[in-house]
């Protein structure tokens, strides 16, 4: 049997979402986001809210997300992404509005405005990398960067007493009353990219029935930034990011019912 | 209610102009001496009349950003704040600016710098008029010196910044905000439907409606050649504004052998000091911009061609007399006079720098 004989729309089982476009990224062979982007059409496209969905791009590895999927998007200035949905759902409440953030962007210089909207119980969705480094400018310590884990910030590793503990936000926001849905998922097998799918439908979904704010932290990885290869990159990620960030639901309003 | 007219405050002025324009929403955090807006707008839950969103943000810097967002989606949004907060607000202004989308926002100055005080100034002229934030960009400020166009100018400033996609300012200080006069509000107008909104802004971000080409509002572009494009079209736009949009108010500078040209309250002493210096036979006129950027340059020269001096008396330590400078190109003498750190000069000390400076 030839390659062509199989090939054929009837043995289709998998297809890359519309809305995903066809423009080169330009994120690293290895890294998370590409996972996250293409769950995130998939899940709109599903929906069928591809008219109605309004995303906020970060600054950071994702500040040019607008480009990879075919939806509205708006550009936050660093840390802010979470006020512009709270004013773009607000002023328009029958749109899907979700912010997607780098642990820089949403735990670090946007703490102020992401406890604040979870906290008022925006009806927006949170997607939160955190691969615990600051991709973009070049492999800077993150909020989230792990004790002992080298930078180009704290080259000989993080130290407690000169660079602080590494920021855990996501219990912090399920302990919010605003917060409906907080959950840390991963996209580094496809178990975990099936669960990962499952979890940001249902933060779409909750934004939509107006049940409040939902948080999908997905613990990623930066080869790039940690100098590692990517399969290397997954190991590390498992053996070192899972004990600080173990995966898991935080919090699900509706499974207390 | 409409043509009645009413006793309220200038900051009630902007809470009320705003419902009646038909305003998509509000965002603010509170500050003496301005807070009276968003008291205002939540007394009245405009939310339950018009649908009109009125929000207390945890910030300055998120309040602008939800009103970056508002005008990016095409909807008529302002905030209000006073010069600490404004400072807090430059981000905001240089990416709206950048993303060229339309908003009012509203600085009801006080004394600074820093902290300061709590009492008016009008030392923020700079920071308004020669961009407070990071890059070249420009926004429409509009000075109000009166209750009354305290109410005017919010649905002025709404239209300049829906037809030239630019940033609007009024720029008051704690003495308009806080004292009341009689207003009239202009009608209640309707807010627009989603459809009129994508058909005013096909630029804006309101979910691909019928899967129109997406739209995408950002301030970022890393290709060099672009991005001075851009900054070309901004340049252009404001030129427009420039030749379009200068607004200002003369009296009795017919024949006046001296000048004041002065903006908001300091406007308001100016005429008192006209009166007590006509007593005295002396002939003061007064030019009052509306709009300081655009700024009256040629309306200034041209008044100041037949006078002997120009007194630029403001509540700073000498900001908008930079502006009266280069109107006049040295040819006329100008001088300046003012109290800082929230005081205000009485009429009679406008008369007396005038004589002293001016006269001798």
């Amino acid at each position: 049997m030839e390659n062509n004989d199989i090939i054929r729309p009837e043995n289709l089982v998998y297809k890359k979402p519309a809305l995903l476009n066809d423009a080169h990224m330009h994120y690293c062979p290895g890294c998370s986001h590409g996972v996250v982007h293409k769950l995130v059409a998939e899940v709109i496209e599903e929906m069928g809210m591809a008219e109605k969905a309004i995303g906020v791009s970060p600054v950071g590895c994702a500040v040019f997300a607008y480009n990879y999927i075919d939806i509205d998007w708006l550009e936050a200035a660093h840390g802010r992404a979470t006020a512009m949905a709270t004013a773009t759902k607000r002023l328009m409440p029958n749109k899907l509005v979700f912010t997607y953030q780098g642990d820089g962007d949403f735990a670090a210089i946007g703490t102020c405005e992401s406890i604040h909207s979870c906290n008022r119980g925006e009806n927006i969705a949170i997607i939160f990398i955190n691969n615990a480094i600051y991709g973009m400018t070049g492999g800077q310590m993150a909020p989230t960067t792990l004790l002992g884990q080298k930078t180009a910030t704290c080259p000989y590793g993080r130290r407690a007493d000169l660079n602080g503990y590494p920021l855990s936000i996501t219990p912090l926001l399920a302990q919010l009353d605003g917060t409906c849905y907080v959950t840390r998922q991963s996209v580094h097998k496809p178990a975990s990219v099936r669960k990962a799918k499952a979890a940001i439908r249902k933060a779409f979904e909750n934004s939509m029935a107006g049940k409040g704010t939902s948080v999908v932290e997905i613990v990623s990885t930066c080869n790039t930034g940690w100098k590692l290869s990517p399969e290397k990159a997954n190991l590390w990620m498992e053996e070192n990011m899972f004990a600080k960030y173990p995966l898991g639901d935080l919090k699900d309003v509706e499974s207390k019912k | 209610m409409n043509d009645k007219v009413t006793l309220m405050k200038g900051n009630e002025a902007l809470a009320m102009a705003a419902i009646r324009y038909g305003a998509d929403g509000y965002f603010g955090y509170p500050i003496t001496p301005q807070s009276e807006v968003l008291e205002k707008l939540e007394e009245e839950m405009p939310w339950e009349t018009t649908g009109m969103v009125v929000l207390q943000a945890e910030s300055e810097v998120a309040a602008i950003n939800m009103v970056y967002a508002g005008a990016s989606c095409g909807k008529a949004v302002m905030t209000s704040t006073s010069s600490p907060g404004f400072s807090l607000m430059q981000e905001g202004m240089s990416y709206m600016a950048a993303s060229e989308v339309p908003a009012l926002v509203i600085n009801v100055m006080r004394g600074g710098p820093g902290l300061g005080t709590i009492h008016p100034s009008q030392a923020d002229y700079f920071q308004a008029c020669k961009g407070g934030g990071h890059g070249d960009y420009r926004m429409v400020v509009l000075a109000p010196a009166s209750v009354q166009e305290m109410a005017d100018f919010v649905g002025l400033g709404w239209d300049l910044a829906f037809k030239y996609r630019c940033v609007s300012m009024i720029l008051a200080d704690g003495l308009i905000g806080q004292m009341m006069e009689k207003v009239v509000l202009p009608e209640q107008r309707p807010r627009r439907t989603d459809e009129e909104v994508e058909r005013q802004c096909p630029w804006a971000v309101t979910g691909r409606t019928g899967m129109r080409p997406k739209n995408i509002i950002t301030s970022l572009e890393l290709d060099d050649d672009i991005m001075e494009a851009n900054n070309l079209r901004f340049q252009a736009t404001y030129r427009l504004i420039e030749q379009n949009e200068v607004r200002y108010e003369t009296v009795d500078t017919e024949g006046c052998d001296y000048l004041i040209v002065a903006f908001g309250s300091m406007a308001r002493i100016a005429m008192k000091t006209m009166e007590l210096a006509a007593q005295e036979g002396i002939k003061v006129g007064l030019l009052r911009p509306i709009t300081l950027w655009p700024f009256p340059y040629k309306e200034i020269a041209q008044v100041a061609a037949g006078v002997k001096g120009i007194l630029v008396p403001e509540l700073s330590a000498g900001q908008m007399i930079e502006d009266v400078k280069l109107a006049v190109e040295c040819k006329v003498p100008v001088e300046h006079t003012g109290r800082m750190g929230g005081n205000v000069p009485t009429p009679e000390e406008v008369l007396d720098a005038l004589k002293n400076q001016l006269i001798k």
